[in-house]
């Protein structure tokens, strides 16, 4: 008399005798996993890496799509001040609101008589969405492919401020004519 | 009788720094062994410092060992409200204590001859000759399982006093289980020890420095490799790590037996299970991988299928047998990783069927030939 008969699955796996034997699909198994130790050891020990792991502080990928929202870059003028005019637009649409801007005044500039004294991105709460570079207006900031490198033990060192967002990467807007400020251009306007 | 005393001394402390070193150093060789295997790197970023400098020894992650170990210890001690409290105590440390005695009767090394290494103290200890062992005794492999069934003690008592269903679910199956596969243990040697004609380890490990079939070294393996694999396999499930880690099952019981401990209580587990390793690798190595000598060698120097012999210099031959013992040992510690990174772990019944229904009548079968043959050749 059968008591209990197991229930038979229509997708029960079919295994062959050598299979049932066990003992050789664990010979080819553990051939498997050691030849891949020993691969890796071998590329190790003649000084390759054996492994696919980026180290990540020390070291940071090259393979970032070209159009990867990275660090931010903030273009400059010719002469080197920031293309922002202090305007706020990106402050405004950034969701996470991670950009303060102190803005300043400058009589000499007529053309753009707003600038930034202080222009700061806190990266440890930026979410990296790319709203701020839609939302400008004078093209004064970019994102590009490279992340930054912010591993650090103190918070406020995610603070990045004007300076290193202007020099770390320095690029200019060359489809903009820019005429100067008022001391070193030709056809100065009158005020 | 001092020089015994001192002698002795020494050994047992070159044992528990070898066994503690195994310990903390096979964390790290599982760490890297896995990595290495799946493509990645390993722990790496644990490091000491020297002080007053900037410069950091990292040393391929080898510190994380030492880490790991203050984190245990300065954690907080949590107790379960309602346990059993001795039992609960002691648990860990009848876990532990037994795992450590095992390697008391397994000879790291042939014959020392004090006077012949440290001319200075020839006079001192005359011409005594100690074997490397800490306990030479005639029952040596019998006081290897009955130490060994000791663990069962504490993986029952450390689930029953912790009073939780999951501790005490995997408490039962660690008794079944490790009950199960110290009988195939023991049935597996049973083949060996009718082949020597001796429990003693020292003795054993003596009659593999031989040749056998002219140029095969007379090696447990190559008389029982029968018995080699079922013995490897047995140990493992005995040391219930994975594909036989059905007692502390993660995915089932949480830890099974050693749910409740925590801190340094349950490093206890974790160390006795790493050393216990080692103690599979130098058991191993001592009935099976002819115990501390390379092939060929004696504790004379070599002597080549051939007949020709190079006789070595006795310092020379201690640390070959030291240095060989130790890397055969990590040898078979390494391929028991191997295993464990490899294969998928059991169902219970599985694991309990393929006890008794697939390695029990394999290891009588081995005996019942290995009997025969003996019988037949009329050794021993």
């Amino acid at each position: 008399m059968q008591l209990y008969k197991r229930k038979e699955y229509w997708n029960s796996p079919t295994m062959s005798w050598w299979e049932r034997a066990y003992l050789f699909e664990i010979v080819r198994g553990l051939s498997i996993t050691g030849g891949v130790f020993m691969q890796n050891m071998w590329r190790w020990m003649t000084g390759r890496k054996g492994a696919l792991t980026t180290y990540y502080p020390e070291e940071t990928r090259s393979d970032y799509a070209a159009n990867n929202r990275g660090k931010h870059v903030l273009t400059q003028r010719p002469d080197g001040t920031p293309q922002c005019i202090a305007c706020n637009m990106c402050a405004t649409v950034c969701p996470a609101k991670v950009i303060e801007i102190e803005a300043g005044f400058d009589p000499d500039d007529p053309a753009h008589p707003k600038y930034p004294v202080r222009f700061e991105i806190d990266y440890s709460r930026c979410i990296f969405c790319g709203l701020c570079v839609e939302a400008c207006p004078e093209d004064a900031i970019r994102m590009v492919k490279e992340v930054p490198n912010l591993p650090t033990f103190d918070r406020r060192d995610m603070w990045l401020g004007l300076e290193e967002l202007l020099t770390w990467n320095p690029q200019s807007d060359v489809a903009k004519p820019y005429p100067g400020k008022r001391g070193d251009r030709q056809d100065a306007r009158k005020p | 009788m001092i020089q015994d005393l001192v002698v002795n001394l020494l050994f047992i402390g070159y044992a528990v720094t070898v066994l503690l070193v195994f310990g903390t150093v096979l964390t790290w060789v599982e760490r890297k062994q896995a990595a290495i295997m799946s493509d990645r790197i390993g722990a790496n970023r644990a490091y000491v410092r020297i002080p007053f400098t900037q410069f950091k020894l990292i040393w391929w992650g080898l510190f994380h060992g030492l880490a790991d170990g203050l984190k245990m210890m300065l954690k907080e001690d949590f107790r379960p409200n309602s346990y059993d409290r001795v039992a609960y105590a002691i648990a860990p440390w009848v876990v532990f204590t037994p795992v450590l005695l095992v390697f008391a009767v397994i000879p790291f090394g042939g014959t020392l001859h004090p006077g012949e290494i440290v001319p200075a103290l020839a006079g001192w200890f005359g011409d005594k000759a100690y074997p490397l062992q800490i306990a030479r005794l005639d029952a040596g492999l019998l006081v290897v399982f009955a130490f060994g069934g000791l663990t069962i003690i504490g993986a029952m008592l450390a689930g029953w006093s912790s009073d939780n269903k999951f501790s005490l679910l995997g408490a039962l199956r660690a008794g079944s289980q490790m009950i199960s596969y110290e009988l195939i243990m023991g049935l597996t040697v049973l083949g060996l020890i009718l082949i020597y004609g001796t429990v003693d380890l020292g003795a054993i490990a003596q009659q593999q420095s031989g040749v056998v079939l002219g140029v095969l070294p007379a090696w447990g393996i190559f008389f029982q490799p029968f018995a080699a694999i079922l013995f490897l396999t047995a140990a493992i499930a005995e040391n219930k790590r994975i594909p036989f880690d059905l007692p502390e099952a993660e995915s089932e019981l949480i830890a099974g037996y050693f749910t409740e401990y925590s801190a340094m209580k349950m490093g206890l587990f974790m160390f006795a299970e790493f050393i216990e390793i080692a103690i599979i690798g130098a058991l191993f190595t001592t009935l099976f991988l002819g115990g501390y000598n390379l092939p060929f060698m004696t504790d004379a120097g070599f002597v080549l299928p051939g007949g020709r012999e190079f006789p070595l210099a006795h310092g020379v031959v201690v640390v070959l047998q030291l240095v060989v013992f130790l890397a055969k040992v990590l040898l078979v510690c390494s391929f028991q990783i191997l295993v464990r990174w490899s294969l998928p772990r059991f169902r219970y019944d599985q694991l309990l069927r393929f006890a008794w229904k697939f390695m029990f009548p394999l290891a009588l079968i081995n005996l019942t030939v290995t009997a025969v043959a003996v019988w037949a050749l009329g050794a021993h």
